[in-house]
């Protein structure tokens, strides 16, 4: 059972790295969950190719999400794809600077990816080229910031009636 | 040539353009069973279009628990699925111990899947219970909820809450069950099958609610997977996926059970794949009874896991650790971890970023009611408004879980 599985990575590596792999930019596996980190370009077209290959047909999309990384000045895209048939999992990353968050959208290949993107359009700001109804889905139409960004304080930070020095981050 | 009898119209009228009503169901409409709002554009009683608007009870889960210790996280995971919180709380706790790689005894495992199939039972019984009552068939609703109480009694035994359970630990259990909880489960295992098939008698083969249900807001199993559909609704549409079978957690590899699956994806699908997996649940909850090893009810963590109180007052040790888990200082590896667990609604998953921080350094909640209702309008095009009512009770919405 565990060779097996340990052939399948290396069938959808060799899958991902037949055509693209001057995109690939990094595979790791944190506790057992094959992770590709890639270059931003090309992701629709890869997702796309993962969906139709025979050795990989990654037909389900777990969820998606937005990371802030301020160090970096970076936010990361992960997209969670699902082998139903294989029962194989696989994330993928994107890494967009915080001055250029626009990535084009997935919807065409996962309907299913329209709330999710939204979601992270709402929460960080990346802006999905493409997307049918880019709109805030959580907070109100009329917010100006990207809340889920680390510089954005969860509290009021002139409150002067709480310390907060030992608790939090 | 006689003549005309009619004079004919030179100029004829034009046929005024096709003029829509718009309805708002919702935010708070008794119906919706939540706080979701859906603008309705509506062809005399058919439904052409449906605008969803949620977020009426986000409450920023996932920004708040990046400012909270692992095990101050779990009262915001009751709070999404309210319907079955301890399915949220113990899946929030396998997330931290699958980071910090701790394995439980037997018995724990055993016992969170007592209280996880419980919480299941309840989930799909309100679900159920509701559909019916959305048909019309008050009666079952009746005696299901009574039920229910049970359920959250025997919750009240095994950590004193009832709908925000809070229940468990990050490395087990708080306390073991008191032999009272375990004379109200079975006092429940006793009572329950009998109810559940009572109200199996009132509607599965009753002419009204299948005339109802059969057919209405059907869902193909393409377009489901598609839409990223899990849980139920996923299998009434004809997919067997279940995370309890696909990725085993809590030793459920140790038990015996079936996947219902449904073929039409429709109203009665769904209520028909609930009613059996609470069968199910009822099945797993014996074995489970049945094959409980003796041991402790947590594991040997003591970084994570509070020392027993009296230890507290006179060993220094177990107060060192008392006051370290309480202000969330002990020491957490770096990594990124999924979790996922068959929640009520579906594949409920935690995606947990640790940075060795005290806190989580992202924390993303995979919520399957969010990824299904948007495909909701779909569903619902065309049908009439009082089967959108039982189509939106059908796919079991949670505005908590919608919203987190």
């Amino acid at each position: 059972m565990e060779s097996s599985k340990a052939e399948q990575i290396e069938k959808i590596i060799a899958a991902l790295k037949e055509k693209y792999e001057d995109q690939v930019l990094l595979i790791e596996s944190p506790y057992d969950f094959l992770t590709v980190s890639l270059r931003r370009e090309k992701i629709v077209e890869i997702i796309d190719y993962l969906y139709h290959h025979p050795d990989t047909q990654f037909k389900f999309l777990t969820t998606l999400c937005g990371i802030h990384y301020p160090d970096q000045n970076s936010i990361v895209v992960m997209y969670q794809l699902h082998n139903l048939v294989t029962n194989q999992r696989i994330r993928l990353k994107i890494f967009l600077p915080e001055n250029n968050l626009v990535t084009p959208t997935i919807t065409s290949i996962f309907q299913g990816a329209n709330w999710m993107e939204r979601e992270t359009y709402d929460f960080f700001g990346v802006v999905f080229e493409g997307h049918p109804n880019l709109t805030r889905i959580l907070n109100v139409e009329e917010m100006i910031m990207f809340p889920m960004r680390k510089e954005f304080p969860v509290e009021d930070q002139v409150r002067e009636d709480k310390n907060d020095m030992m608790f939090g981050r | 040539m006689p003549e005309a009898k009619y004079i004919a119209i030179d100029h004829p009228v034009q046929p005024e353009e096709k003029q829509y009503s718009y309805l708002n169901l919702g935010p708070t409409h008794p119906a919706t069973h939540g706080i979701f709002q859906n603008v309705l554009k509506m062809d005399g009683e058919i439904i052409v279009d449906a605008v969803p608007t949620i977020g009426y009870i986000h409450r920023a889960f996932e920004k708040l628990a990046e400012h909270k210790p692992f095990y101050q996280v779990t009262p915001l995971t009751d709070r999404m699925n309210y319907c079955s919180s301890p399915i949220n709380n113990l899946g929030w706790y396998m997330t931290v111990e699958k980071l910090l790689r701790i394995n439980l005894p037997k018995r724990v495992d055993y016992l969170r899947i007592i209280v996880m199939e419980l919480a299941r039972i309840t989930d799909h019984l309100v679900c159920n219970a509701v559909i019916g009552v959305d048909t019309g068939a008050l009666t079952g609703f009746v005696y299901m909820f009574q039920q229910r109480e049970h359920v959250y009694e025997i919750y009240e035994e095994i950590c004193g809450a009832r709908l925000t359970t809070n229940l468990g630990r990050i490395g087990g259990f708080e306390r073991d069950f008191s032999p009272k909880a375990w004379a109200k489960l079975d006092k429940f295992l006793k009572e329950f099958p009998v109810v559940l098939k009572e109200f199996e008698n009132l509607l599965v083969r009753n002419r009204i609610f299948m005339d109802r249900t059969i057919g209405i807001g059907g869902i193909t199993s393409e377009k489901a997977l598609n839409y990223s559909f899990t849980g139920p609704n996923l299998r009434a549409a004809g997919i067997d996926y279940d995370v309890r079978v696909a990725h085993p957690y809590s030793s459920y590899e140790d038990f015996d059970f079936v996947i219902p699956v449904g073929t039409n994806g429709d109203v009665y699908d769904r209520f028909m794949v609930r009613q059996e997996e609470m069968w199910q649940s009822l099945n797993i909850i014996k074995q489970a009874i049945k094959k409980l090893p003796e041991g402790p009810y947590h594991g040997d963590v003591p970084d994570f896991y509070l020392p027993p109180k009296e230890q507290v007052y006179d060993n220094m040790e177990a107060l060192i650790y008392h006051f370290k888990i309480v202000m969330g200082e002990t020491d957490v590896p770096k990594g990124e971890v999924y979790h996922c667990v068959e929640g009520g609604n579906g594949e409920l998953g935690f995606y947990l970023i640790s940075d060795g921080g005290r806190t989580p350094f992202r924390l993303h909640f995979r919520r399957p009611c969010f990824i299904y209702y948007q495909a909701y309008p779909e569903m619902i095009k065309g049908s009439m408004l009082s089967d959108a009512i039982l189509t939106l009770s059908s796919m079991n919405v949670i505005a908590g879980e919608l919203d987190a």
